[in-house]
């Protein structure tokens, strides 16, 4: 009976996806192809990518990561440096080619075909993910959040500032506010190379596969042995290593997945706003993606999806379109726009504070997160150790 | 642990591992907050030949460290008592900033009034701001921490950076998103005097001036005070003061309330000596106290204000001697540095969650 039940629960899942992407497929083809509707999607499925790689990190192995902009920044560079002309004067104002698309193969710098680039954000952030994991793996709780925010920091910095930074024959290692453009568009064999002037689709169903292929990462990775270590060193860091999950690889691996969730999804937004900007990689985007999780359910990967869109689709088109005219019409003058992180932060906090475990709460992390809530008048003595 | 155990290497090769991996513990930290300052002296000394340059840096370091320790303390009490990154504590001191700001505004408090209007005025501003600032810490704490205080530690975390978005936008709304210039109503940049090519200027007097005091006061309150004894307890053992007939609740609030209240003074001092004012100011000034307070060792007073003047050291070094743009990089990464490889701080001890 139970086997049957997770089979069937099992099945639902991938029966679930199959439903909503193929909905999500044929979304577009209502719209006109340059719509604001679409970039708004795109956007959306950008950060459900994003999302999804955040909630390995904080939501399956309970590590709060405040810095998760940098792997987003670490993606978007890799793309920036090869796939731009951003080396102009590289191989005798030739540039590199490998496998470019038409127009990019005659263009100064380097240019690698996008999918090439994809496997290089993939095994860069990967690693950077690592890197970053590794101070923090002594401490816990609180002090690991801590000193991702300050490497997250660190990395922008080192994006604002790089423009100062000559890597080699007076390259920066950014281009600091005034952003690498243009990136080239993404290249598919056999496939014309996407242009935002014409069609916005492209784009869309281009991400909508990374959307499929990171959601089905994680359900797999969440039911296999890793994920359930993840799970164990969530619930209680002490009893998994007595029970010989290997604390050290295990956060290691959790740290490298998300980080190269979150490099993907930079490398997919560099080439799709055709721009990398230092501006982007600001704490606040950290936040940005973490209340999509928060909002969603920590942990809960259907949650975190949904959260995802939704505060994609408040930041992009709820508060700058629908709510922007409320502030005039009650009289005052500002812009709602201005506001949108205190809007998040509003969302966070009524959201932890009333339910915890999100708007589609994961079974067993909102057990976790709801014991002992609400009752800390009373309580306050019993449960401490 | 199982009987298979390899057995332990021989002691004395041990011991002399042990030996320099613990004097590297002690004073590998030591070490590494000297090397700026060190670094820099030696270049002095070989470029001018003097060290003024160095000490003058000092000199606006220990003064900006003094708005840190006052920061750092908040954060300081607040871990100490309840094991809490109050996150939202930065911009309790940035809304201090405004507030005073604000009054400024309101009783026409400008260049033009006359010394004893001065002092009258800014004696206002700093017991307003303080007052805001104190009922606004106990606002966020029953708000957004008590609820949460029996769920996972990452909870309230959470929510106190929720707490800190929606503050700044707060300051955003008040004042505009760029930063707002503020008279200089002691003009902070005069110099008062100078020890052989040191100088002192006014804003550094004022920041030593008010942070002193205000230290000394909350010590004396912590270690004579009746409830600076329940303060004790509480951290120590809050099931055991709970026993003790040590009201907890009513105990965290007033952590809460002073941590307040020395960020508003920090709020109005930041004011005088930087004159200028953001709702920005919060977020990073928030870290570096932050950092201070680790250094020292979170939950120890004395390490705070130590941990606070140090770090106005390193910042104003780095503002001054590697560019201002990289200035927080430079103390983010003695952020990491610290909580990486001494968590307890320079005089902490070692707690549950950094041991």
């Amino acid at each position: 009976m139970t086997e049957l039940r997770t089979r069937l629960k099992g099945r639902e899942n991938l029966l679930g996806a199959i439903v909503a992407l193929t909905i999500a497929a044929f979304l577009p083809l209502f719209f006109d192809p340059l719509s604001n509707i679409v970039d708004n999607c795109i956007l959306a499925a950008a950060y459900v990518v994003m999302a999804l790689g955040l909630n390995i990190v904080v939501g399956f192995a309970g590590l709060l990561d405040l810095g998760y902009v940098a792997f987003y920044a670490f993606g978007a560079y890799t793309v920036g440096w090869f796939a731009s002309d951003h080396f102009s004067a590289i191989n005798g104002q030739k540039g590199i080619h490998v496998l470019a698309g038409e127009f990019a193969d005659k263009l100064p710098g380097i240019h690698l075909n996008f999918l090439l680039v994809m496997v290089a954000a993939l095994a860069i952030t990967g690693l950077a993910g690592m890197l970053i994991g590794l101070p923090t793996l002594r401490l816990r709780g609180d002090y690991i959040a801590i000193v991702t925010l300050a490497f997250g920091e660190i990395v922008y910095r080192f994006a604002v500032n790089g423009d100062e930074i000559n890597i080699a024959n007076g390259y920066h290692l950014t281009n600091g506010r005034q952003a690498i453009s243009p990136i080239d568009s993404i290249d598919l064999p056999g496939l014309a190379n996407f242009d935002s002037a014409i069609s916005l689709r492209p784009y869309y169903w281009f991400v909508l596969v990374l959307v499929a292929l990171v959601l089905l990462v994680n359900f797999r990775l969440r039911d296999s042995r890793q994920g359930r270590a993840w799970i164990a060193i969530r619930e209680d860091e002490v009893a998994a290593a007595s029970m010989g999950v290997p604390l050290v690889k295990t956060k290691l691996m959790a740290y490298a997945t998300g980080a190269a969730f979150g490099g993907l999804s930079g490398t997919f937004l560099g080439s799709y706003l055709t721009s990398v900007n230092a501006n982007n990689f600001q704490f606040g985007f950290s936040i940005f993606i973490l209340a999509m999780i928060i909002l969603g359910g920590l942990g809960s990967i259907w949650g975190v999806a949904f959260g995802a869109i939704l505060l994609s689709f408040i930041n992009t088109y709820f508060i700058p379109d629908v709510f922007n005219s409320v502030p005039r019409k009650l009289g005052l003058d500002f812009d709602l726009t201005i506001l949108n992180f205190g809007i998040f932060g509003f969302l966070i906090l009524i959201v932890m504070v009333l339910r915890p475990q999100g708007l589609f709460p994961e079974r067993r992390r909102a057990l976790e997160l709801t014991e002992g809530v609400g009752v800390a008048d009373s309580t306050f003595e019993v449960n401490a150790p | 642990m199982s009987i298979e155990t390899a057995p332990a290497p021989p002691p004395a090769e041990r011991r002399t591992s042990d030996v320099v991996r613990e004097a590297f513990s002690k004073y590998g930290l030591i070490l590494v907050l000297l090397a700026l300052p060190l670094y820099l002296g030696v270049h002095d000394v070989a470029e001018d030949g003097s060290l003024t340059q160095l000490g003058n840096n000092l000199v606006l370091g220990l003064s900006n460290g003094a708005i840190y320790a006052l920061i750092a303390l908040g954060y300081t009490l607040v871990y100490g008592i309840i094991e809490l990154i109050n996150f939202a504590h930065g911009e309790v001191f940035m809304i201090g900033s405004f507030v005073a700001f604000g009054l400024w505004g309101t009783i026409g408090l400008g260049l033009a009034t006359g010394v004893l209007g001065l002092i009258g005025g800014l004696f206002v501003s700093l017991v307003l701001a303080m007052i805001v600032c104190g009922v606004l810490n106990v606002m966020i704490e029953r708000v957004a921490y008590k609820p949460l205080r029996n769920a996972p530690k990452l909870a309230p975390l959470i929510t106190a950076i929720g707490f800190s978005f929606i503050l700044q936008n707060v300051g955003v709304l008040w004042l505009g998103s760029s930063p707002s210039s503020v008279p200089d109503l002691i003009h902070s940049q005069s110099v008062l005097f100078d020890i052989s090519g040191v100088e002192v200027h006014r804003g550094d007097v004022l920041a030593v001036a008010v942070t002193i005091p205000l230290v000394f006061l909350l010590t004396s309150f912590i270690s004579r005070s009746r409830l600076g004894k329940a303060m004790r307890a509480t951290a120590q053992d809050p099931d055991a003061a709970r026993l003790m007939g040590i009201n907890v609740n009513t105990t965290i609030s007033l952590t809460f309330l002073l941590g307040g209240m020395l960020a508003g003074a920090a709020g109005l001092i930041n004011l005088l000596y930087q004159t200028s004012v953001w709702y920005f100011q919060g977020f990073t000034a928030g870290l570096i106290a932050f950092t201070a307070a680790v250094m020292g060792g979170i939950g120890n007073l004395k390490g705070a204000v130590l941990g606070g003047l140090i770090i106005g050291c390193i910042q104003q070094l780095a503002e001054f001697r590697i560019g201002a743009e990289w200035t927080s990089a430079v103390v983010f990464a003695y952020l990491v540095l610290i909580m990486v490889f001494r968590p307890q701080g320079l005089i902490g001890e070692v707690t549950r969650e950094a041991g």
